[in-house]
C-alpha cells in the first residue's frame, strides 16, 4: 500500500519545487486553508468541539508519522496519548502546574515510555512489531486501572485548565481554543518538517526497503527508535491538552480500542499524507459528536464508512483528493 | 472498483450528511429542555437505555398542561467521559439544556458532574453507582437520585445478615471499584454480627473463568458468596455458581450490584436464590405497578424496568415540580437555585413513594433487599423478586458526615 500512494524518497524532493520551509505548492495552499480554518473556525462552529478535534487530529499525525512514513503499524499508540493526559492532568491537578508545563510533563513521560517501547518493539518487523506494542499498551492499560493516581474507573475529574504561563486564564473556552490552536499547528509543522528533513528522507527509505537502506550505511534501528519517540512524544502532548479541555482523563484514553480508532482515523483521512490524519480524525470525531442520539448506529456507521473507505477509496479522502489533482497533500 | 459506484458512495454520503439539517430547532423561553444522557449501545443500555428514555417522557408528559413546553433530548455516552462530557457541553452552550438526567456510568457521570456545576444548569443523576458524588464531589446543581455503593453494601451486608446470611465469603474484582464494595460490605456484615470467611480476588478487566473461585468459595463453608463486582463478571460468576450448583447446596449468592433487566436476561432457572438490592420493584405496592402501567405502552418490549428507569422517571417529575412552583424564567437562569427548591421541597413520587433530599444532593429513600424467586414461585411476566428485608430511607444511605461533602461543612 505503501508505494502505491507515494513515488519513491528521491523523486519526490527532486520533481517538484520546493518553497517555504519545504511546502510543495499545493501544501501550501492546503495549509493557508488550514491555517485560516483555524482562525475563523471557533466562530461558526463549537470551540469545545474543534478543540477535541484537534487533539485527535494531532494523535493521528503523530501515529502516522509512524505507519505512514517508517511504515511502522504500532498498535498501541492509546497508551502513550492516555498517559500523556495522565500526566498533564495529575499535575495540573495535584500539583498546580501551569497548563504549558503539565503538557510537557505528559509529553516527557509519553515519550520515555515510546523510548522503552519502541527499543523493545522495533527490534521485530509487521504483525510481531503491532502485537508487542499492543501487548505493552495493554500493560500501561492495566497499570492505569490500578494505579492510586489515576483514579481507576472513574478516572481523574475536575482538572484544572489553569493559566498559561501563570498568566493567561484558559477558563474561557475561546482563550483555551487558542492555546490548542498553537499547540496542534506547532506539532502538525514540526512532523512536515521531520518527514521533509534529510532524516525523514531516511525514514522513507527504510519503509520502502530496509536491507538497501541498511546496506547503505544506516543504522535503521537507530532511525526507527527516534521516529517512535517522536511519534509516542507528540501523541503524548495531543492526550495532555485533551485532558487539559475536558478537565477529564480517564481510562477510555489509554483502551486499546483508542489505539484501533487512531488507525481507523489515519486510514479514512489517507495514509501517509501529511493532511490525512487531520481530515480522518474531523470526520471520525464529527460522527460521533453528531451521531450520538442515533445511539448503537453509531459504531455500525463508523464501520460502514470505514467499509466504504476500503473498498473505494484505497488511499483515503485526502489521497484521493491529492490523486486526482496530481498533487501530494 | 468503478467511478460509477465510488460516485453512488458519495452520493449517499452527502444524502445522509444533509439529514441532520433537516430538523429545525424551536427557540422559546417557556421551554424547559430537559436532555438524556445515557447508554444506549452497550452493556448498559438495559439497565439504563431506551426504557429510561420512555419514563423521562412519561414525566414530561405528565407535566405537559401546566403552562411551560418540555422538550426531551438524549443522547448515548458510550459510557466514555470525554464524549458524555462533550455532549453536555454542546447541549448546555448551543441548544440551551437545562437539565441533564442520568449521566450513566460512574466516570461519565463525574464528568457531567463538574460541566453542569460549572455553568450553573441541573444534574439529576440516576444510573451512577458512585457515592463520591455525594461525598468528595458533591455540588450544588446535583442531586443523586436512585442508589450508591455504600447503600447497597450497607443494605445487602446488613439486610442479609439480620435474614440469617451471617457467614460470607468474597469473590472480588481486583481494581478500586471492586475493592471499596468488598471493603464497604465487609463493614456492614461484620456491624449487624455476622463473619467473613475470606475473598478471593479475580484480575480485572478479563476474567471469565472464575470456577477455581467459586471452589475456594465453596470450601470455605460460607453461607454467603458476595460478588464484589459488575457487569458481565457478575453474569460469568452467577452462570458458573448455577453449573456448580450452588444454590441446591443452600449457598447464597449475594450480587452487590444487581437490576431486573440482568435477571431477566439471565433468567430465574441460572438466578433463582439470589440476594440483590434495589430501591423500586414494579410490583412492590399499588402506586408502583400504577407507575408500570402507565409507562408499560412505551418501553422495550424484552426489558423490564428497574429502579434506574423509575430514576429518570421520579427525578424529573420531583425537578418539574420546582420549576413549576418558582418559574421557568427563574428555573432557567440558576440551576442551583432550582436544586436548592428540590431540597426544601418534599418528594413524594409513584415509584419510591415519600422521601427528601438531603443538603448533599443524596435522596433518601427505602432500600429493598430481594431475593429471586424460583420458576415454580413466579406467577406471571416479571414476577421475579420476594422481599426480604426493607431498609429505611435515613437509615440505608451513608450519614451526610462521612461523606466529606465540602457543601455540608460550609
Amino acid at each position: 500500500m505503501a508505494s502505491e500512494t507515494t513515488a519513491g524518497p528521491m523523486p519526490a524532493t527532486m520533481g517538484e519545487a520546493r518553497g517555504f520551509l519545504g511546502y510543495s505548492r499545493a501544501q501550501l495552499v492546503a495549509l493557508v486553508i488550514l491555517v485560516a480554518a483555524l482562525i475563523v473556525g471557533p466562530y461558526f462552529l463549537y470551540p469545545v468541539f474543534l478543540m477535541k478535534l484537534l487533539c485527535f487530529a494531532l494523535f493521528a499525525s503523530a501515529f502516522n508519522l509512524l505507519i505512514g512514513y517508517v511504515g511502522l503499524l504500532s498498535f498501541g499508540h492509546a497508551a502513550y496519548f492516555g498517559m500523556g493526559g495522565y500526566i498533564a492532568g495529575y499535575t495540573a491537578k495535584a500539583y498546580g502546574f501551569t497548563p504549558e508545563v503539565a503538557v510537557i510533563a505528559g509529553a516527557a513521560v509519553a515519550g520515555i515510555q515510546g523510548w522503552i517501547f519502541g527499543w523493545i518493539a522495533i527490534r521485530r518487523q509487521g504483525i510481531y512489531f503491532a502485537m508487542i506494542t499492543l501487548a505493552l499498551a495493554q500493560m500501561v492499560y492495566f497499570f492505569c486501572v490500578q494505579a492510586p493516581f489515576t483514579g481507576g474507573e472513574d478516572g481523574i475529574q475536575a482538572i484544572p485548565r489553569g493559566r498559561l504561563f501563570g498568566l493567561i486564564d484558559l477558563g474561557p473556552d475561546m482563550s483555551m481554543y487558542w492555546f490548542v490552536a498553537a499547540v496542534f499547528l506547532a506539532g502538525f509543522v514540526m512532523i512536515h518538517r521531520v518527514i521533509h528533513s534529510p532524516y525523514g528522507q531516511v525514514l522513507k527509505a527504510i519503509r520502502e526497503n530496509e536491507p538497501r537502506a541498511t546496506s547503505l550505511g544506516y543504522r535503521t534501528d537507530d532511525y526507527k527508535l527516534v521516529a517512535f519517540i517522536l511519534s509516542a512524544t507528540i501523541a503524548g502532548v495531543a492526550g495532555g491538552v485533551k485532558s487539559l479541555v475536558f478537565g477529564i482523563a480517564t481510562l477510555t484514553d489509554v483502551h486499546w480500542a483508542m489505539s484501533g480508532e487512531v488507525v481507523l482515523m489515519t486510514l479514512v483521512g489517507g495514509l501517509g499524507t501529511v493532511f490525512g490524519p487531520m481530515v480522518g480524525a474531523a470526520v471520525i470525531v464529527t460522527m460521533q459528536n453528531y451521531l450520538a442520539e442515533m445511539g448503537a448506529w453509531v459504531t455500525v456507521i463508523q464501520g460502514g464508512i470505514f467499509v466504504a473507505v476500503v473498498l473505494a477509496f484505497r488511499r483515503g479522502l485526502v489521497g484521493e483528493i491529492a490523486h486526482l489533482l496530481k498533487v501530494k497533500l | 472498483m468503478s467511478e460509477t459506484s465510488r460516485r453512488s458512495v458519495l452520493a449517499a454520503g452527502a444524502a445522509f450528511a444533509a439529514l441532520p439539517l433537516s430538523h429545525a430547532r424551536a427557540q422559546a423561553a417557556n421551554t424547559i429542555r430537559i436532555a438524556l444522557l445515557c447508554d444506549f449501545s452497550g452493556t448498559y443500555r438495559d439497565v439504563t437505555g431506551p426504557n429510561e428514555l420512555a419514563c423521562v417522557r412519561q414525566a414530561a408528559a405528565e407535566f405537559s398542561n401546566r403552562g411551560f413546553n418540555i422538550e426531551v433530548v438524549y443522547a448515548d455516552n458510550q459510557n466514555r467521559a470525554d464524549v458524555g462530557s462533550n455532549i453536555t457541553r454542546t447541549w448546555i452552550d448551543r441548544d440551551g439544556v437545562d437539565c441533564i438526567v442520568d449521566g450513566g456510568a460512574s466516570s461519565v457521570a463525574l464528568a457531567v458532574n463538574e460541566v453542569v456545576r460549572e455553568k450553573n444548569k441541573v444534574f439529576l443523576n440516576s444510573s451512577s453507582a458512585t457515592s463520591d458524588l455525594t461525598g468528595r464531589f458533591c455540588s450544588p446543581n446535583l442531586v443523586h437520585w436512585t442508589y450508591d455503593t455504600y447503600m447497597l453494601a450497607k443494605s445487602t451486608g446488613g439486610a442479609t445478615v439480620r435474614a440469617g446470611g451471617d457467614s460470607w465469603y468474597f469473590i472480588t474484582a481486583d481494581y478500586a471499584f471492586g475493592h471499596a464494595l468488598e471493603r464497604d460490605t465487609a463493614t456492614f456484615v461484620r456491624a449487624a454480627g455476622g463473619r467473613v470467611l475470606g475473598q478471593a480476588r479475580t484480575p480485572f478487566p478479563g476474567t471469565s473463568d472464575f470456577s477455581s473461585f467459586l471452589v475456594q468459595a465453596q470450601a470455605s463453608r460460607a453461607k454467603v458468596i458476595g460478588l464484589a463486582n459488575a457487569g458481565s463478571d457478575t453474569i460469568n460468576c452467577i452462570k458458573q455458581a448455577s453449573e456448580f450448583g450452588l444454590a441446591r447446596r443452600g449457598i447464597k449468592l449475594a450480587s452487590l450490584l444487581m437490576f431486573m433487566p440482568d435477571v431477566h436476561s439471565l433468567g430465574l432457572e441460572q438466578t433463582q436464590g439470589l440476594i440483590c438490592t434495589e430501591t423500586f420493584y414494579w410490583d412492590l405496592n399499588d402506586r408502583t405497578r400504577a407507575f408500570t402501567r402507565r409507562v408499560a405502552g412505551q418501553l422495550q418490549s424484552n426489558v423490564p424496568l428497574c429502579m434506574n428507569h423509575a430514576g429518570g422517571y421520579a427525578s424529573v417529575i420531583h425537578y418539574l415540580k420546582a420549576v413549576a412552583d418558582m418559574g421557568v424564567a427563574r428555573a432557567k437562569e440558576n440551576g442551583a437555585e432550582v436544586v436548592a427548591r428540590m431540597k426544601a421541597m418534599p418528594c413524594d413520587d409513584d415509584c419510591f413513594g415519600p422521601g427528601s433530599i438531603r443538603q448533599d444532593g443524596r435522596k433518601l429513600h427505602p432500600a429493598y433487599l430481594f431475593e429471586v424467586k424460583a420458576p415454580s414461585e413466579s406467577h406471571g411476566r416479571y414476577d421475579y423478586y420476594k422481599l426480604l428485608q426493607t431498609t429505611a430511607g435515613d437509615e440505608g444511605f451513608r450519614p451526610m458526615a462521612e461523606g466529606n461533602c465540602p457543601l455540608v461543612r460550609s
